[in-house]
């Protein structure tokens, strides 16, 4: 598919996109959003890039093979399991920091585990789209 | 602190997948690090078990949220057994696989699955909580489908899809099921929903619920009219693979009925005689099955549903002492059966095929491995003092006290069945003189390296041991069998425990 | 609603009877999408009363929805996604080794002669 319109508009939106994707995610805690959906839609915006460039434009933009942040995700989330098991608590208490930083608002175990969740989503759509799309 | 010890055997089997997948481009490095991690989770989960059997029932709150609304995991003896059992089976297998995997499947990410899939099943057996077990088979059956598809060979395959369109419908089932249950209760922690079904007026609906859970797992357990993807499927994959699926795929379905129709369903007359009924068509398909195959591992599969039919008859005549022949039966079985594909894998790499009528003349050629070989087979067929032995007399005798002599008649049929199917499978591989194939590009047994070689047979070797302790230590295991069947047919221990902390 | 259910079961049922693979898949993943508002009918649906108890207050008093039926059909979401993935893929390769889209034509494994 080869349109100059989808072209230079992906090349924006995928920014865009990606930086929407974040603000989901940190949103998640107490409105609507979260790792799952943040997830998605920054495997959307590569999706889209994809689409309008090849396949292997985008993977160079991505550089590291996605499959990686499945693990790298895990590792997130099992901290956020197992923080409170050093302080003597039961597996997966919500642990928060006292004082909220700034733009990211109160963090705690459960941001962790939403980042977590954030990139292993992403990672195994982008896996499953692309090892689909070689084999077309 | 104690209390979250207990959830330790998963967090550290997802620890130990995550480890792998790091090193996703070194196979050599993930085999090492495979069995290693394994022997670690085995002395986690012994630990644990020599604690629950020491003080009882230990259970704690994800997130600390209080017990009929967050997510309990409980590690009474039952599941700790089990998680006990899982990590033995899980550590064999691991230490098979160094050896009978090829680079193509792990290449792909073989032992990040199976650990994985090790996650799942210990989850299964230490929550409390209905829909967090949903969870965990769904965790379990993905990383099966992973096992069962790697590789992706034409027979492979063809055993996946059916083997997936099965679990899919299963896992739907089981979600109406828990669909219907949170509505006519309004929970879904175990321990409350077993004090609220009983104040539930509508029984007619709760029975139906019943069925439904009971058709679930009874896919995935593989009971009589639905067990048919079973032996279309379980053959397909490496042996390595079928030992772990043989071995406790189908006993989740079986533990989870254990506890869903002890915890949180009544039996009464109509639910017991279902059951029953069930049970032995289940014996006698399976073991009618089974006579009829050529291939070591269809034969196998079909033991497999023949054997189900043994714990769910147990289940069905929900007495204590049927209970805990069915869980005696059940911790030997798991033992076995991963032994007895490991087994078949063994002579597959001798034999070169899986054939019965081509195979032969084992004994001959390999004397000592024969008989090695010799003790988890006849374990299976339950020849004193061997393990299969003692939880086949105490289902008998369940059976005997309670007068129902068709229940009676069908256990010792199933169990002449076993054993001559057994006998045939020896002497057709191990007495039967081998006629010769020509294969020229075949891999021979010889030809592995010395180090496959004792990774092949060590967890063999390893199991067997172990089956032998459950056959000569029966007075200890029968003990355990009894403390968790009066556990199950006594729940209001259980749930104090869960609720009241 | 009720009778929506229905229609995703009895669709599903009928789907996963057909022999195509194809229709397969379909059939279940309608029987997923039926169970998961099944487990939302079952929620008992509450209409604009949010589980969130005001600031001044300390308990609800009002009848409010139950979250619990969103976390689980969200779960139940998120599984079913992983595994109709899945499924694709695997329904897509069988295609490909298999040649044929036939549920009736993949009984290989089933033979008796069938060397595994």
């Amino acid at each position: 598919m080869k349109s100059i319109i989808l072209k230079t508009g992906s090349d924006y939106l995928l920014p865009l996109l990606i930086m929407f994707s974040i603000f989901i995610l940190l949103r998640g805690h107490y409105l609507p959003g979260g790792g799952f959906v943040g997830g998605l839609i920054a495997s959307i915006a590569f999706v889209l890039h994809f689409f309008a460039n090849s396949l292997e434009n985008t993977k160079n933009i991505i550089r590291i093979h996605p499959g990686l942040l499945i693990p790298v995700g895990l590792v997130f989330a099992l901290f956020s399991a197992i923080i409170p098991l050093f302080l003597d608590q039961a597996v997966m208490t919500a642990q928060w920091m006292h004082e909220p930083l700034p733009v990211i608002g109160m963090v705690g175990t459960a941001l962790l585990f939403d980042i977590g969740v954030y990139l292993v989503v992403l990672g195994v759509t982008l896996t499953i789209i692309f090892t689909i799309s070689e084999t077309m | 602190m104690k209390d979250n010890l207990i959830i330790l055997p998963v967090l550290f089997q997802l620890f130990s997948a995550v480890v792998l997948l790091f090193m996703w481009n070194s196979t050599p490095r993930q085999k090492i690090t495979s069995v290693l991690l394994s022997l670690v989770s085995l002395a986690i989960s012994a630990y644990i078990f020599a604690n629950v059997y020491q003080t009882g029932i230990i259970s704690t709150q994800a997130g600390s949220w209080k017990a009929p609304f967050g997510i309990t995991f409980v590690a009474d003896l039952f599941s700790s057994t089990m998680v006990l059992i899982s990590s033995v089976a899980g550590l064999a297998v691991s230490v098979f696989s160094t050896a009978t995997i090829g680079k193509n499947r792990l290449r792909f990410g073989y032992f990040p699955v199976l650990h994985f899939l090790i996650m799942g099943l210990n989850g299964a057996f230490l929550t409390g909580d209905i829909f967090n077990l949903y969870v965990w088979f769904e965790i379990i059956i993905i990383a099966s489908f992973v096992l069962i598809t790697i590789g992706g060979e034409k027979d492979q395959l063809e055993g996946a899809m059916k083997y997936v369109t099965m679990n899919l419908l299963a896992s739907s089932i089981f979600l109406t099921a828990i669909a219907m249950l949170y509505g006519l209760t309004g929970s879904l922690n175990m321990a409350d929903l077993s004090l609220r079904v009983a104040e539930v007026q509508n029984r007619g609906l709760v029975n139906v619920t019943a069925m439904l859970f009971f058709v679930g797992f009874g896919i995935k357990s593989a009971i009589f009219p639905l067990y048919f993807w079973l032996p279309a499927s379980y053959h397909t994959p490496p042996f390595a693979v079928s030992a772990i699926f043989g071995g406790l795929l189908t006993k989740v379905g079986v533990y989870a009925m254990l506890r869903i129709f002890t915890l949180v369903f009544e039996m009464d007359a109509f639910l017991s005689n279902l059951i029953l009924v069930i049970a032995i068509l289940t014996m006698l398909t399976g073991g009618l099955g089974a006579l009829i195959q050529n291939n070591i591992r269809r034969m196998l599969a079909y033991l497999i549903i023949c054997h189900i039919g043994f714990m769910i008859a147990g289940l069905g005549m929900s007495t204590t002492l049927s209970f805990s022949g069915a869980l005696y039966y059940l911790i030997h079985d798991i033992v076995v059966k991963t032994n007895i594909f490991l087994v078949a894998g063994l002579i597959f790499a001798i034999c070169g095929t899986e054939n019965l009528k081509m195979a032969g003349g084992l004994y001959a050629s390999h004397p000592k491995l024969s008989l090695l070989m010799a003790i988890p087979l006849f374990s299976l067929a339950g020849i004193p003092p061997l393990s299969g032995f003692w939880p086949k007399l105490t289902l008998i005798k369940a059976s005997f006290v309670q007068e129902d002599y068709v229940v009676f008649t069908f256990i010792l049929l199933a169990s002449f069945v076993t054993l001559f199917v057994l006998a045939r499978l020896w002497a057709e591989v191990f007495w039967k003189k081998r006629e010769h194939i020509s294969n020229d590009d075949f891999f021979c047994f010889n030809d592995y390296l010395p180090k496959e070689k004792a990774a092949m047979v060590f967890p063999v070797i390893f199991l067997a041991a172990i089956s032998l302790f459950l056959g000569l230590g029966a007075e200890f295991i029968n003990n355990i069998a009894w403390q968790i069947a009066s556990e199950l047919s006594d729940p209001s221990k259980y749930i104090d425990i869960v609720l009241g902390n | 609603m009720a009778i929506m259910i229905g229609v995703l079961y009895a669709a599903g049922i009928y789907m996963i009877l057909r022999r195509s693979m194809v229709k397969l898949i379909i059939g279940l993943t309608f029987l997923g999408n039926g169970a998961n508002l099944l487990i939302f009918l079952l929620g008992r649906i509450t209409k604009g009363k949010p589980p969130i108890i005001p600031s001044d207050a300390s308990l609800l008093s009002d009848v409010y929805a139950d979250p619990v039926p969103q976390a689980l059909i969200l779960t139940a979401i998120v599984i079913s996604f992983g595994l109709q993935a899945f499924a694709i893929i695997l329904v897509k390769k069988a295609y490909e080794v298999v040649k044929t889209d036939d549920m009736d034509q993949m009984n290989n494994t089933d033979r008796d002669d069938h060397e595994g």
